[in-house]
């Protein structure tokens, strides 16, 4: 079943000159699938994965999430989808540093409000656990370290049990050893939980674990 | 749950910056507090220097005025009517100071429905005489009861009590001034001569005192029947008619209209006091300026204080919009955190105004002119309070609307990527 689905994806930018940095890319993506995207920098596949996450929405060509057309909605609903579907992790941590970890990874589900505090914080415990730091949880997020604060974040992009979690560059920033954590960690999201995984990568040796590779240059796909 | 969602980051902000948090709530505050302090205080004054000359003015009085006919002999004579005609020395025509059926006129002014009370009064031209020395004065005869229920006499008297007067026919209510000039005391005796030349032993009841020099040299009051009394005069002799109305804005109108119904001079009190309710409205101008200043003062610094906030949060607010807190998530965590601002803020200042202007009108405040007002006057107007703590809101509202749409537009992609 496809979770994912771009359709002739193409986007310029005018200023200062007309460059079009991404080439009618076309791809899919589906249920439990673990991909990676390669490629030099300025490629474009930042941008590509900033379009597929909803909060670009400066493009031409379709998007679908569980096959529902996403392209042309309102920002506000683009936000709900985000926060219902869609679980990020970034290179640099982006942890809301005055809030204490659990706080944090609680965020996302307190906005979805579909269930009650406690219910959320118990949820959130169980992510904690799933990546062995839920001994951390009730310190304040800027006081813990790099690796660490990965893990949060993977706690939070899998607090509201997405359809896809999408990565950019979440190894980037991290040693080798903590880089294997993570790894290891969306590896097993994506076999035991059927999770799909979008990730953006240097890393070759990331990359090669990966069910899939998609190579990027001069704004096509490559293979 | 949304809203309380939002509450609660902007709280978390709020508390880990507590200093930047108390100095913006300490400009709100200091904006409110002065507001309910001049406000309070201007008014209570306002108030105080209405009621020295409004609270005893009656809103329309009632005389006759010697003047000379507006209408000559000449001018009923036909055959003249198209000449010019010119007459010298026009000397006043001889009138009655009393009014012309004083007792039935003021029984219809006490039934009618505008009229909150009227009152009669005997003005006697008089001479104190104390030893060889002779004081011109002027006996005023008052219905003392009413005198008291309409304008609060007995905030005037310095010694003695309305009571006093009331119930001591022969008694007289002696200006301060007088008292002073010929050495006289309440219980003394003083004799009093008038233009009749008739001389009349008083009581000194009472000492009273305006506030204006002018007219404790001579004003005294006594009892209306003494007043005709000495005046040789039966108990329908009245020379002054005082009216206090309802609605004292009405007395222009209904002044013209008596003038014109009951043939007497009628004189309202906004032509009588024009200067005064002027004076009212500018001191009441000048406490909102600078009350509004304070308040703008107050928002400029919550508003920098938000925007300084919003460029150190770029990043957590990338990363709200990037897990699904939509733009007006945002706005709102920053519009709530102005409003807290504001509300505390605005609260502790209208606590703290209330609490110097108990201070200042507990602080003696003797003056000559105002003898029974022992402390500075305040109005305690739950009105300003009101309005201050809703200004409040309101600046603040505006001075945080502003930086968070700002929030509210930020791209979270140029933030992410920025990095």
């Amino acid at each position: 079943m496809s979770i994912l689905r771009a359709n002739n994806i193409c986007k310029s930018f005018t200023v200062p000159d007309e460059v079009q940095i991404l080439k009618n890319i076309s791809f899919e993506i589906n249920e439990g699938e673990f991909v990676s995207i390669m490629g030099k920098s300025g490629c474009g596949k930042s941008t590509l994965l900033y379009i597929l996450s909803t909060m670009d929405t400066n493009y031409t060509g379709e998007l679908f999430l569980n096959d529902k057309l996403i392209t042309g909605q309102t920002s506000d609903h683009l936000a709900s989808i985000r926060n219902e579907q869609i679980g990020f992790v970034f290179q640099f941590h982006y942890l809301l540093a005055e809030f204490t970890v659990l706080e944090n990874v609680m965020l996302p589900a307190r906005k979805l409000g579909l269930k009650s505090k406690e219910e959320i914080e118990h949820d959130a415990i169980t992510k904690l656990k799933l990546l062995g730091i839920e001994d951390q949880a009730l310190k304040l997020s800027s006081r813990i370290s790099g690796g660490q604060k990965q893990r949060v974040a993977i706690a939070r992009a899998l607090i509201n049990n997405p359809s896809i979690i999408m990565g950019d560059e979440p190894t980037g920033n991290l040693d080798s050893k903590n880089s294997d954590i993570v790894f290891d960690i969306f590896k097993e999201l994506s076999v035991e939980e059927k999770l799909s995984l979008l990730i953006v990568t240097h890393d070759d040796d990331f990359a090669h674990r990966t069910d899939r590779i998609i190579m990027m240059g001069d704004g096509k796909i490559i293979e | 749950m949304k809203f309380s969602l939002l509450l609660s980051i902007s709280k978390t902000h709020l508390l880990s910056r507590k200093k930047q948090t108390i100095i913006a709530a300490l400009g709100v505050t200091f904006g409110i507090g002065t507001y309910i302090i001049m406000m309070s205080f201007m008014n209570g004054l306002n108030g105080l220097l209405d009621g020295l000359i409004l609270n005893r003015t009656p809103h329309i009085h009632l005389y006759n005025e010697v003047q000379p006919s507006e209408k000559q002999p000449v001018d009923y004579y036909e055959p003249y009517k198209s000449k010019t005609r010119m007459v010298e020395s026009i000397k006043p025509k001889k009138i009655q100071v009393r009014i012309h059926n004083a007792l039935p006129l003021l029984g219809f002014l006490n039934k009618q429905k505008y009229v909150k009370g009227a009152t009669a009064q005997v003005k006697a031209q008089s001479f104190y005489l104390g030893g060889s020395t002779q004081l011109n004065g002027v006996l005023t005869g008052i219905n003392v009861q009413k005198e008291q229920e309409l304008y609060n006499l007995d905030d005037y008297i310095v010694e003695g009590t309305v009571e006093d007067l009331a119930q001591n026919e022969k008694g007289i209510l002696l200006g301060a001034g007088v008292a002073k000039k010929l050495a006289l005391k309440v219980g003394d005796v003083i004799q009093v001569a008038t233009k009749t030349g008739e001389i009349q032993p008083l009581k000194i009841v009472g000492l009273y005192q305006s506030g204006m020099a002018d007219v404790d040299n001579v004003q005294s009051y006594v009892n209306l029947e003494m007043a005709q009394r000495l005046m040789g005069q039966s108990n329908d002799y009245i020379t002054d008619i005082n009216i206090k109305l309802n609605d004292m804005t009405q007395a222009p109108k209904l002044a013209k209209e008596m003038e014109e119904t009951f043939n007497v001079t009628a004189v309202d009190i906004q032509t009588a006091n024009a200067q005064f309710e002027t004076g009212s409205s500018i001191r009441t101008m000048i406490s909102y300026a600078v009350s509004i200043t304070l308040l703008i003062v107050a928002g400029f610094g919550i508003y920098n204080i938000l925007n300084m906030l919003i460029y150190e949060k770029m990043n957590d607010i990338a990363i709200l919009k990037a897990t699904g807190f939509s733009g007006r998530d945002v706005k709102w965590i920053f519009i709530s955190q102005a409003l807290i601002i504001g509300f505390i803020g605005g609260f502790i200042g209208l606590v703290l105004g209330y609490f110097v202007t108990t201070i200042i009108d507990n602080t003696p405040f003797d003056t000559a002119a105002l003898p029974t007002i022992k402390t500075f006057p305040i109005d305690y107007d739950a009105k300003y309070y009101i309005i201050g703590i809703v200004f409040a809101m309101l600046s603040t509202f505006f001075a945080g609307y502003f930086p968070s749409r700002k929030a509210e537009k930020i791209d979270p992609v140029d933030i992410i990527r920025g990095q």
